[in-house]
């Protein structure tokens, strides 16, 4: 059979696929810019607008604000990195835990299971109070008293429950099959999850762990409240002393430049999965 | 005026040609099947005539019109044409009844007590009124790629595009599936098939292609093809087929 030479009429096709990629960019662009310029103008006609501008958003303020709300995020991203790993870990195990079904270890599977029913049914922020001031008052020998680490234990408790959950969700997804052919091959329980059943768990449940990081990165904010000098109680130092709440903002905006990157790798690897299927 | 006609279709796959320049005309009532080794390009080829996938050159037109050109409404030729998977697909959380009735409701607009009429009738013809209310898994595999075909059917398709449907069918099931596209024909359905029963494709086919690595190299009726092939390669192929015990 001769090579494949491109035929008029396929250079005609993909000069009108060209033609409307360019046509179909044009139009997302116009319509985005009506509205963003639509917002913009309903938000700015509003009644309270010149006071809003006034309080949340004076250049002066920001700029004035602003080292001091980035060192103090820069706890944030302390936080979310030490306690990421940490969360990763009891997820996993608490995971595991709950899929034991060996008798004798029934106590463990009880105890996962008890664990997670309380750590997702307890907000996130009374989690934090209650390690936070708790902890440090049974004056126990070892007990951390650092306000950032007992932030990250309060964290990774919380979280914790939540991932163990995700990826118990993502091992039984895998469908029985998986297992059977492994154990007919002479593969123990513990072999089956480590060599045939995790690894195809953990990548189904990457994109809803993605998730979870993303809103960690903002939790990270809560630990505010017990007192270490993170972004958002920087910011409440500098609002509290000018009652601007410009501090605020520039917070929000480091948060915002952190997760976003995240959220696209997320869409990313979804996408990619989605590619690897073929669909 | 042909129902399809395939002109020098070229799809790749990273750099591979997976199809090298097809031609293909398919007449109204026409059975044609495309045989060969996996890889040849079978299932490509009937992806591409149901715009699963993009061609990377050439032509294909349904009913004369041309379906391959960018503008055209991929939703509107997919509702022309029916096509069958080897691995049935069918909805595992509906009926097999909402299963059939799904398409023509949603996509042809037929109200649902016509719709049910029309696939009670269909079921009842291939033998599996009692199965309306059962869900897919507890159907056996022949059952489920029989509903597979009815689901297709439902919406009265223009030309059926079977991929090797009964491959994952025990052979004692084949038999069944068979037997329905066998009765298809005799109603004048346009087909294109892939397959591996050589004997069946023999005695339902009226045209059969033998493909091998991307290319048309051999075309004719069934008789002929089967007795007398005349490239090498088909010869080859057929030999090898009967060596394994498939005819």
């Amino acid at each position: 059979m001769s090579e494949w030479v491109k035929s008029e009429r396929q250079a005609e096709r993909e000069r009108i696929r060209r033609s409307r990629g360019r046509r179909t960019a044009s139009i997302a662009t116009a319509s985005t810019v009506v509205f963003v310029v639509l917002v913009a103008w309903i938000v700015m006609s509003s009644p309270g607008w010149p006071r809003v501008e006034e309080t949340f958003f004076d250049f002066g303020q920001f700029r004035e604000a602003l080292p001091d709300v980035l060192s103090g995020f820069l706890l944030n991203i302390r936080i979310f990195l030490i306690a990421e790993p940490l969360i990763l870990v009891v997820g996993l195990l608490v995971a595991l835990a709950r899929g034991i079904r060996t008798p004798a270890f029934f106590p463990i599977r009880a105890l996962a299971t008890l664990y997670t029913d309380i750590f997702r049914g307890v907000p996130t922020i009374l989690v934090i109070y209650l390690v936070g001031f708790g902890l440090p008052a049974l004056n126990l020998q070892g007990i951390p008293t650092d306000l950032a680490t007992l932030g990250i234990i309060a964290l990774t408790l919380s979280y914790g429950a939540y991932v163990a959950e995700v990826f118990r969700s993502g091992i039984e997804s895998i469908h029985p099959s998986q297992v059977a052919a492994a154990r007919s091959l002479g593969l123990s329980h513990g072999k089956t999850m480590r060599f045939v059943v995790l690894p195809q768990a953990t990548r189904r449940v990457v994109p809803p762990l993605l998730n979870d990081f993303v809103s960690l990165q903002k939790d990270t904010a809560l630990v505010a409240t017990i007192g270490p000098l993170e972004a958002l109680r920087q910011a409440q130092i500098h609002a509290a002393s000018t009652f601007n709440y410009t501090p605020y903002l520039a917070a929000a905006l480091l948060f915002i430049l952190l997760t976003i990157p995240m959220a696209r790798f997320t869409d990313h690897l979804a996408a990619r999965t989605r590619r690897r299927r073929g669909a | 005026m042909s129902v399809l006609s395939i002109d020098g279709v070229w799809k790749f796959f990273g750099g591979h040609g997976v199809l090298r320049g097809i031609d293909l005309d398919v007449q109204p009532h026409e059975v044609v099947s495309l045989i060969g080794a996996s890889g040849s390009g079978k299932s490509t080829l009937l992806r591409c005539v149901n715009l699963l996938e993009t061609v990377d050159d050439g032509t294909i037109h349904l009913d004369g019109e041309e379906i391959t050109d960018p503008r055209v409404n991929v939703d509107d030729v997919r509702k022309r044409l029916g096509i069958v998977f080897q691995a049935f697909n069918l909805f595992p959380h509906m009926t097999v009844l909402d299963n059939v009735t799904l398409a023509p409701r949603q996509v042809h607009r037929v109200t649902r007590g016509e719709a049910e009429e029309q696939a009670h009738d269909l079921l009842v013809r291939f033998g599996l009124a009692d199965k309306a209310r059962a869900y897919p898994d507890q159907l056996s595999g022949g059952q489920q790629q029989r509903v597979a075909i009815i689901r297709a059917l439902a919406t009265q398709p223009r030309l059926m595009l079977l991929d090797e449907v009964t491959s994952a069918l025990d052979p004692e099931l084949v038999i069944e599936v068979l037997g329905i596209i066998r009765e298809l024909k005799e109603s004048g359905m346009t087909m294109i098939l892939t397959t591996h029963e050589m004997g069946f494709c023999r005695d339902i086919s009226d045209t059969v292609c033998f493909l091998d690595g991307g290319v048309l190299l051999e075309k004719g009726p069934a008789d002929k093809i089967f007795t007398e092939p005349e490239n090498a390669r088909t010869r080859e192929f057929l030999r090898s087929v009967l060596e394994s015990g498939r005819f």
